[in-house]
């Protein structure tokens, strides 16, 4: 990444990004709810929508490029920051001073990358690729299978622990004033992820059961 | 009491170091940390064997010098305290001590305990200054009026000692901590004001330049340094960065 040369221009970018997919998620959930609410004819609607709108139809190459920055810049960060001490310590008490959720960033959010490629291949792959007559039946068959809906509510804790520490950690790294934003932005951060990981699981969990 | 000690022992830059155990009884709980070593070390000399060589300077918490990983936490369990300041009575009788030094490939091991910690002397050369002519006609910086927080705020982060603990216990092995309170004790100053755009740049090429890591904002290093350096000054950084790019 000639562009971003330096250490805090790497993470600017995967943060940008970041809260670019917080964006989209919040789209994508409002979608998923008309499953429930209204319900079948709304949903057809909505994918009608986004399979034909010319904003959208731009929007999803950016998306797929941003979800590539991010995923990449992430990994490519997390490599180089291990780099950077070769002889580990015998006796490490990381707990002491930090959350597990802030140390294990780059697990939940491969989490989250290996969910995307699963729900890419059930729902995104056959609504491009072949001719869906009833969208709406193939989101619910998939979530009467107790497996899968047990890995989207898995992918989705991993989501709601990311966002808690992730949210408020790219304010930081845009330089918002800590002392006056911080403890807003973790309350929202805790509060946005709440709403998206039990927003999409609970959409699950209610086609598992009715 | 009686302590046993793990302590890693390496006998210069290119040796393969190992942890050693050691016994040690008699140790008051009011000894610091490092008269506990000092008395190690004197026990190890009438036996003849190599002592333990660790950093140390001024013992009063102020000099940055002292380091040591102790049972995994850099400066040890205590809070707001330097090795130096840390005293035995934080142990108990029987404990076992695991003592390492600093982790990073920035700061390699000369021996033992010791580590080159030059690479933040290099941060700082590249642009933790300010460039004033002091041939004795330089104006008393108290004729300049700042606001009483924006000193106090300055002042704070530059109780930082470059000790190097937020380095040794980010996860990342990043001295954003560091550089972030050299870089926030002039950012409120109209002294620092001048330079400001060339400083924060400069300072963090030197410290990719050194082979640090980058910040994850784990808070990590916040609550492990010894001078109680704030998060807030990353933040600062980070915003000075983003000003500096509109120069």
């Amino acid at each position: 990444m000639s562009i971003l040369k330096s250490s805090v221009e790497k993470k600017m970018g995967l943060a940008l990004a970041g809260l670019f997919l917080v964006f989209f998620l919040f789209v994508h959930l409002a979608i998923n709810l008309t499953l429930i609410y209204p319900g079948k004819e709304a949903f057809d609607a909505a994918v009608e929508f986004m399979a034909t709108n010319p904003f959208i139809q731009l929007m999803q190459p950016i998306l797929f490029l941003v979800f590539a920055f991010h995923i990449y810049m992430a990994i490519y960060l997390e490599l180089t920051n291990r780099s950077k001490r070769s002889v580990k310590y015998v006796k490490n008490n990381p707990g002491a001073n930090s959350s597990w959720v802030s140390r294990n960033m780059i697990w939940t959010g491969l989490m989250i990358f290996g969910f995307l490629l699963l729900h890419l291949y059930n729902y995104f792959l056959p609504f491009k690729t072949q001719n869906i007559s009833d969208h709406y039946e193939l989101v619910i068959s998939l979530f009467k299978n107790p497996v899968y809906t047990f890995i989207y509510v898995l992918a989705f804790v991993a989501l709601g622990l990311h966002l808690s520490h992730g949210f408020q950690s790219a304010f930081q790294t845009f330089g918002v004033p800590r002392e006056k934003c911080n403890r807003p932005l973790v309350i929202c951060g805790n509060i946005i992820s709440i709403i998206l990981a039990v927003g999409f699981s609970a959409i699950a969990i209610y086609f598992y059961f009715n | 009491m009686k302590l046993n000690l793990k302590i890693w022992r390496q006998n210069g830059p290119n040796d393969k170091g190992r942890m050693v155990d050691y016994k040690i009884d008699g140790v008051d709980s009011d000894m610091s940390f490092l008269e506990m070593l000092d008395m190690l070390n004197e026990q190890l000399i009438a036996k003849g064997e190599e002592p333990v060589a660790f950093d140390h300077d001024c013992r009063e918490g102020i000099c940055g010098m002292c380091s040591l990983y102790i049972n995994g936490e850099a400066h040890g369990p205590d809070r707001l305290t330097t090795t130096c300041q840390l005293h035995m009575r934080k142990f108990k009788d029987g404990d076992t001590i695991y003592i390492e030094p600093w982790r990073a490939n920035a700061f390699p091991v000369i021996k033992d305990l010791v580590v080159d910690r030059s690479a933040l002397d290099r941060i700082q050369q590249a642009g933790g200054y300010i460039s004033v002519n002091t041939s004795g006609r330089t104006v008393d910086a108290n004729n300049i009026p700042i606001p009483k927080k924006d000193a106090d705020d300055a002042f704070d982060a530059a109780t930082c000692i470059g000790c190097g603990a937020c380095v040794a216990t980010c996860k990342n092995s990043s001295a954003m901590l560091f550089v972030s309170a050299k870089v926030a004790q002039f950012a409120k100053l109209p002294q620092g004001r001048v330079e400001a755009a060339d400083r924060v740049q400069n300072m963090i090429a030197a410290m990719d330049a050194e082979g640090f890591g980058s910040c994850t904002n784990t808070g990590a290093c916040e609550v492990e340094c010894p001078k109680g350096i704030s998060l807030t000054n990353i933040a600062i950084l980070n915003k000075e960065f983003l000003l500096a790019q509109t120069k």
